[in-house]
């Protein structure tokens, strides 16, 4: 049965990729295979060679952050929800990720790199105990299994846009890949292969703007088709308004609230604050890439150096979403609320084709080879990472800890093992759950509301105020995590079609709200069971809590010697101009 | 690879700046060739030779990168500091401890 329904005789194919593009393709993995080799075989250990990147400059780690966030989420997500929405986007980036970044550099990592907390997890054990750690472990599994299905479904889609293949099939396809990058020892020198990642990915979607901008008639004739379109649009189809797509602000596009003041309150608090501070200052598999450099400057300066290349990141990738919508006859139909059958899906255009089809539509081969392999390494290194994130808390913070203690090391391994494969088909699972969402940003806020906004509210709680209780820790995360997901079943569409739509949200203000309620919510409950319950004795929150960490580990000796363009201070200072600036001309 | 009394070395072939500049230029002599010789599907490009000129841009950037891992080589330093092993999060220990 598989067979005939595979049928190996390739249907209509979105992409029509020659050798040429499957040559750039191979020369890619070989590199990324290569380093991996090589690393393996250089060094005695892994270890050893993740240290050696402790030599690398501040600008390898900076672009090494930005890269390993520059995966399914900004591209296809930021392309499709430009498409959709236009302008507003950006505030996924001045708003919700260079304030926090800047946020991290400056405030958190003298913090972190002085406590030498590695890992969220392991945060959440030495401050609060079991209770926390274990809520903690299990909702970050489940979330990097929901994750891992956004990049498995975006992978698919384009092994489908390229093989043509039925949509169950190409996801079993994309998580062999996936799975053999990962034995293969594709994440053995992830450093290396995320900063040259972001390079492909910066020469294939360049060409791609530019060239889409140039059949447009540059800036000015995109301005003009988008508000030829919205004019044209039918009222039915919810188009927003040509000028709320081309300026920045208020974002009611973005928020889905009406009222221009309580979008911009919505957007600053709930993206720019909850969600934002909440994703980049816990999210440890990034901050582990600032933790690989080797002074405390240089770990302050990965995130500050990593916010110039962030900020001019949606010029390449909503900017292209933009030009998919005027430029590409499908989008520009599924924006008129018209249904158009094809796309990656298989199931019809949805926004998340934009880049594909814009692709398609301006790429010569060759530059079109070089563009399927950085969305290809990009979903596929993001997935490898969401597996292997899975793989360490699965085996050690869950497995170890409570259900088997005491075993060797060969038996953690083979259960890591065993829990990648698992992962991996489940995430064929939740790939499916993703691939029912129009506008696959709309779904990733939605996660992060329910996962990083409590956590963020419990971590920055922890870590200020010492009387916090251990009990408040796991009260604080799971309320906060449930009152998130009533929100989002309660709103018209956060859920998709499991939504009631008993509150009058939707689109991304519905993630934004959901997100905020969890942060106050969790805020609330920890502060109430705090009063009621023993804290920690003082002595054992040195370097856990901020008021109980000693000054002198939060500074670093070298950095007063330094000219002023190589203290993070200066640094963060002109990156903040820059985004007001970049704020004030959009 | 100059191994020096103190084991200082430089990266060498391990200098990502290399990495970058092989893999890039490769890229750009493959999109250049394509633009001289290869179908330039100008229809879609709106008249430009996309392929050529984004292979120029390609192998200008990578002769950037290799030039620059030239001149001001990395150096590894003889001892680097490995973490600590930290008691609450039990995990696979690192060969040779």
């Amino acid at each position: 049965m598989p067979m005939t329904a595979v049928g190996m005789v390739p249907t209509q194919t979105l992409i029509d990729a020659t050798p040429v593009d499957y040559l750039i393709l191979a020369i890619y993995f070989i590199f990324v295979l290569g380093i991996g080799f090589m690393a393996r075989r250089a060094v005695s250990d892994s270890l050893d060679f993740f240290l050696s990147g402790r030599s690398l400059p501040a600008w390898v780690t900076g672009l090494a952050f930005i890269s390993a966030n520059l995966g399914a989420v900004e591209i296809m997500g930021m392309s499709a929800n430009g498409a959709q929405i236009g302008i507003p986007t950006v505030h996924y980036f001045w708003v919700g990720a260079i304030p926090a970044m800047l946020f991290l550099g400056i405030v958190m990592m003298p913090f972190y790199y002085g406590s030498k907390v590695r890992s969220v997890p392991e945060f959440m054990f030495r401050r609060f105990g079991t209770g926390a750690h274990l809520v903690n472990a299990i909702s970050f599994a489940i979330a990097q299994l929901l994750i891992a299905g956004v990049n498995l479904f975006l992978l698919g889609s384009i092994v489908h846009a390229l093989l043509g293949w039925p949509k169950w099939v190409t996801l079993i396809v994309a998580a062999l890949i996936v799975l053999s990058y990962i034995t293969l020892g594709g994440l053995s020198a992830a450093i290396y292969n995320e900063v040259l990642q972001f390079f492909v990915i910066v020469a294939s979607l360049l060409p791609l703007t530019l060239i889409g901008l140039h059949r447009l008639g540059g800036w000015g004739g995109m301005e003009e088709k988008i508000r030829a379109a919205a004019a044209a649009a039918p009222a039915s189809a919810g188009v927003p308004p040509a000028n709320e797509q081309l300026n920045s602000w208020a974002g009611q596009a973005l928020s889905g609230f009406s009222n221009p003041f309580w979008s911009v309150v919505g957007i600053v608090f709930g993206l720019g604050f909850v969600l934002s501070f909440g994703y980049w200052t816990t999210n440890f598999v990034e901050v582990q890439r600032a933790m690989a450099s080797n002074s405390m400057t240089a770990a302050r300066k990965t995130p500050i150096i990593g916010a110039f290349p962030k900020m001019f990141v949606p010029f390449i990738t909503i900017v292209p979403g933009m030009i998919s919508a005027v430029l590409v006859v499908e989008i520009g139909r599924i924006k008129n609320g018209e249904k158009v059958p094809g796309g990656s899906s298989g199931d019809g255009v949805t926004f998340n084709d934009s880049l594909l089809l814009l692709m398609r539509e301006v790429l010569p081969n060759g530059l079109l080879g070089l563009a399927i392999t950085g969305l290809l390494a990009a979903f596929m290194a993001g997935m490898a990472a969401n597996i292997s994130a899975f793989n360490t808390v699965f085996s050690y913070d869950l497995w170890q800890r409570y259900i088997r203690k005491n075993h060797s090391d060969d038996y953690y391994l083979r259960i890591g093992r065993l829990a990648t494969v698992g992962a991996t088909i489940i995430a064929i699972f939740t790939a499916s759950i993703a691939g029912q969402f129009g506008n696959i940003m709309n779904y990733l806020q939605t996660l992060f509301g329910f996962f990083n906004a409590p956590l963020f509210a419990t971590f920055i709680l922890g870590m200020f105020w010492k009387r916090m209780t251990a009990t408040a820790g796991w009260v604080g995360l799971s309320l906060g995590t449930i009152s998130a997901v009533i929100v989002a079943f309660l709103s018209e569409d956060a859920f998709g079609s499991a939504s009631t739509g008993v509150l009058p949200l939707h689109g991304q203000g519905a993630a934004f709200v959901a997100a905020s309620t969890a942060f106050v919510v969790d805020i609330v409950a920890s502060v109430i069971v705090s009063g009621f319950t023993e804290p920690k004795p003082v002595s054992e929150l040195r370097h856990l809590v901020y008021s109980e960490t000693p000054r002198s580990e939060l500074v670093d000796p070298e950095a007063a010697t330094m000219a002023w363009y190589q203290r993070p201070g200066p640094l963060a200072v002109i990156a903040l101009v820059l985004v007001i600036g970049l704020n004030v001309i959009f | 690879m100059a191994n020096t009394d103190q084991g200082q070395h430089t990266a060498g072939a391990f200098d990502i700046r290399n990495f970058i500049g092989a893999l890039l230029g490769l890229f750009g002599i493959i999109l250049l060739l394509m633009g001289l010789f290869g179908d330039t599907e100008e229809a879609k490009t709106g008249g430009v030779n996309a392929n050529l000129w984004a292979g120029i841009a390609l192998i200008i950037v990578s002769v950037i990168f290799l030039t620059w891992a030239r001149l001001r080589p990395t150096i590894v330093p003889p001892h680097v500091e490995t973490p600590e092993i930290d008691p609450t999060r039990p995990g696979p220990t690192p060969k040779g401890h």
